[in-house]
This record gives C-alpha cells, structure tokens and sequence, in this order.
C-alpha cells in the first residue's frame, strides 16, 4: 500500500489489530477525515501527514519523525503503541 | 494463433495458447479443490485470471483503490544476506535496511530479525538483539515486528538435546519418535514465550513466527500455545506464517483444542491460528515446479480464497519464491511475482501479503 508514502503503516497497524483490510482502511480513513480512495494516493497522503504531522517519507527538517510521529499517530488513531507507552513511562507520564 | 508468454513453475519460458491458458487456470484450481476439499473459483476469477497472463505487460498490479498491505517475513536478509532469501550481500546494517525499506520501498510494516532465523541462535545474543529493535523503534515510522522460525528441527540431535525423529521413525521407532517431539516441544515452547516477551518489554509492535510447522504437527502446536500466550501475555500483534500448504504428520496424534494438526490445509489451519488468537495469518500454498505459472498462481489463489472467505483476521498469503505461485527459483521473475501478487487480492481477497 505504499507505507508512509501514503498511509499504509497507518493500515498496518490496524491489521496488527486484527481488522481486514476493508474495516482497517474505513477506520483509518475516518480518524484522517479523507475518503478511503485517497489512503492509497500518495499525492493527497503526503499533504495530510504533514499536516497532521504524523511523519512524511521525504527528508524535511522540523516535521515529526520516528517516535514523536508514531506519538502522534497514537493519538490520532486513538490506539495505543507499545514503544510510545514505554516512552511515557520513562518520562513518568 | 497468437501465443501467451508466461512461465513454468522453476521460472523457465513456455508460450500457451489462448486455450491452454485456460486449461491450465481449470487445472490448477481443481487441483486445489481436489486436495483441498474447497470451492472452485467462479467464472469471473477465471475471466481476471485470463486477462492478467494475456496481457503482454511485464508488470502488473491491483486496480487502483484495491492496495493491499505488505509484512515481512526473513527480516532484511534480502539486502545484506547472501543467499538467504536471495539476498544480495550490501554492505549495510540492519538498521540501515530496514530505514531503507520504510523510505524507498515503500514497505508498510517491517521485521528485524537475526541473520540466522530461528529463536534458537537468538536466545544467546537476545539482548542485543533487543537493542537493534529499540535502535529501530526510535528512528522509524512503520510498525516493528521481531521475527524468526520456530524451527523444532534445531532441538533434535545432533544440533540439540533430544532424540531425531528423523532416525528414529525410519527404524519404525514410531513412540519414541513422538515421545521425543513431545519433549521438544515443552522446551520450544519456553523459548518462544521467553524471546516474544523479551521483545514486548523493549516495545516491539508485532512478532512474525516464520514458517511455522516445517518440522510438522509438533512444531505447530507449540506455536499456537506460545501464540496463545503471546495474546494473552503482551501487547505484540502475532503473525503466524505457515511453511507448507499442508501440516505434515510426523507425529500424527497431535491435537489442539480437539483438532488433529495432522493433514490440516491452510483454511483449517486458519482456525486454530484464529482461536489461539493471532492477529494476522500467513497461508503458504507450495509451487510445482514441473507445472505453469497459470496452473500454479489458479491453485493458489483457490486455495486462499478458501481463507479469506471466513476469515476473522487479515490474511496475508506467502508470495516468495516457491509459494504463492511464484516459481521456485533465486531471482524470482518480475511479470510472475506482480501476477501472483495481484492474484491473491483481486481473487483471493487477502488482505495483505
């Protein structure tokens, strides 16, 4: 599905919660506010990520990457994600 | 008459006519529904099916809307190994593959395991190993798994501690055979737990349990109980990919929750994978080399769509070389591998691959 191009890693973790591809892409697509069509379209997903800061598969500097972007996947999705929790636990939160 | 170009199951070249394409995809199919005891693809799939060899493009790929989502299995033994999983032997660290696929490839999920990928040689360096999935889990976006085979065969001597059923079965030891599978399992089954919460407590998103059943029915139960525990026990997603379309007996008298594993398809399989409660399940169906690549992707896919039918989690089949219709050779062809690739969603309906 083209992974952080578009929104496939968002995709992915929803199946890691056992939902088929149809329910994991209505899920994503209804915490993203953007038709399920344009999961898959890397033109719309690039804009989106940036915008909700949720890390972009290009190199731009000040844009969330690694574990503040997948903090703010969390939250999006409103799932939890093992290795932000064990960050807000070494940070007392 | 004009001639369909495709390929044989070992990658070699053959031409079909436009009816012995046809032949073949029926051939393949019922060969599936034959062992298998599934329903056959409908006139539509053939109609797809048909359509895709005919097509004279090297690539092709779903529709546009029907993406699909990627898992790994091997790691990134594929960039920096040799010869496992046709690997081309960069010189690059794991952590640098694996930003490689989450940036270039475009992967949507990924796996970190030891280059020798069974939990056995992990448990000894599993600390490290703990350190290069933290490492990856601070710089990456995509979901992390941790993977490896289960790999019972390593637990028999002469590389571990217990009896080979390998010898002893041929001399028609048939219960000490099993006696030692059952031994073997006990302490599988330990390491398995051991390794999977070893990487849940550094945060790992998800485990993949690799060609599960090679070494048969014992080697499958012990990984529907550490699967079992795993989802009761951690927070990982498990994926259970399987090693062959069908469990081989070499037990034979094994069984979980009331089901002999013994001689199970992967539709059946699925089940058992369902109720330990795995969150992904990875079908293998084998390629015959000495069939077409159209008899092979038709089988496949019947066999899938037996899965995907009622499954409750995300199927992701085996697409590598030698299962899932791609040919059984080191450099799996590109108009063979996006064939077999897009076969399996747009028919089978999986979920992912």
């Amino acid at each position: 599905m083209g992974g952080i191009r578009t929104a496939g890693d968002l995709v992915a973790r929803m199946q890691l919660r056992g939902m088929r591809l149809t329910e994991a892409k209505e899920y994503v697509a209804g915490k993203l506010g953007v038709d399920v069509r344009d999961l898959s379209n890397s033109t719309v997903m690039r804009t989106v990520r940036e915008e909700l800061d949720i890390g972009v598969v290009t190199a731009v500097p000040g844009v969330a990457k690694g574990l503040a972007a997948k903090a703010r996947i969390a939250e999006l999705l409103d799932v939890e994600i093992n290795c932000v929790e064990k960050l807000k636990a070494k940070m007392g939160l | 008459m004009a001639t369909i170009r495709t390929r044989m199951g070992d990658g070699s070249d053959v031409e079909l006519t436009p009816k012995e394409l046809r032949q073949e995809l029926e051939d393949g199919c019922q060969a599936a529904v034959k062992r298998g005891k599934v329903d056959p693809l409908t006139e539509d799939d053939f109609e797809y099916l048909i359509e895709m060899f005919s097509c004279p493009s090297r690539i092709w790929g779903v529709q546009r809307g029907n993406e699909a989502i990627l898992s790994k299995d091997g790691s990134t033994n594929s960039l920096y190994s040799s010869r496992l999983s046709s690997g081309v032997g960069l010189p690059l660290s794991r952590e640098q593959c694996v930003r490689t696929f989450e940036a270039a490839f475009g992967f949507d999920s990924m796996e970190v395991g030891h280059t020798d990928y069974s939990v056995k040689p992990v448990k000894p360096i599993c600390t490290l190993e703990q350190h290069h999935v933290e490492c990856c889990l601070n710089t990456t976006i995509l979901p992390i798994f941790y993977g490896f085979m289960p790999n019972l065969g390593l637990y028999f001597q002469p590389d571990g501690p217990f009896p080979n059923p390998s010898d002893l079965l041929p001399k028609g030891q048939i219960e000490e055979g099993r006696r030692a599978q059952e031994e073997g399992i006990v302490t599988l089954v330990e390491d398995l737990k051991w390794v999977t919460g070893m990487m849940d407590q550094v945060g790992a998103d998800g485990f993949n349990y690799d060609t599960v059943a090679s070494t048969g029915d014992a080697e499958f139960l012990a990984t529907l109980q550490a699967v079992e525990w795993a989802s009761k026990n951690t927070k990982l997603g498990v994926e259970v990919g399987m090693a062959a379309e069908m469990v081989l007996g070499f037990h034979g008298e094994l069984e979980y929750d009331g089901v002999r594993l013994a001689g199970l398809w992967p539709h059946q399989q699925l089940k058992l994978v369902e109720k330990a409660g795995a969150a992904i399940f990875g079908p293998v169906v084998n390629t015959n080399s000495g069939k077409t690549s159209p008899w092979n992707i038709a089988r496949s896919v019947t066999f899938v769509k037996a899965c995907t039918k009622d499954a409750t989690i995300p199927i992701h089949p085996n697409v590598g070389m030698g299962v899932g219709g791609v040919p059984s050779f080191e450099v799996p062809p590109a108009d063979i591998v996006t064939r077999a690739s897009a076969a399996m969603v747009e028919v089978g309906g999986a979920d992912g691959l």
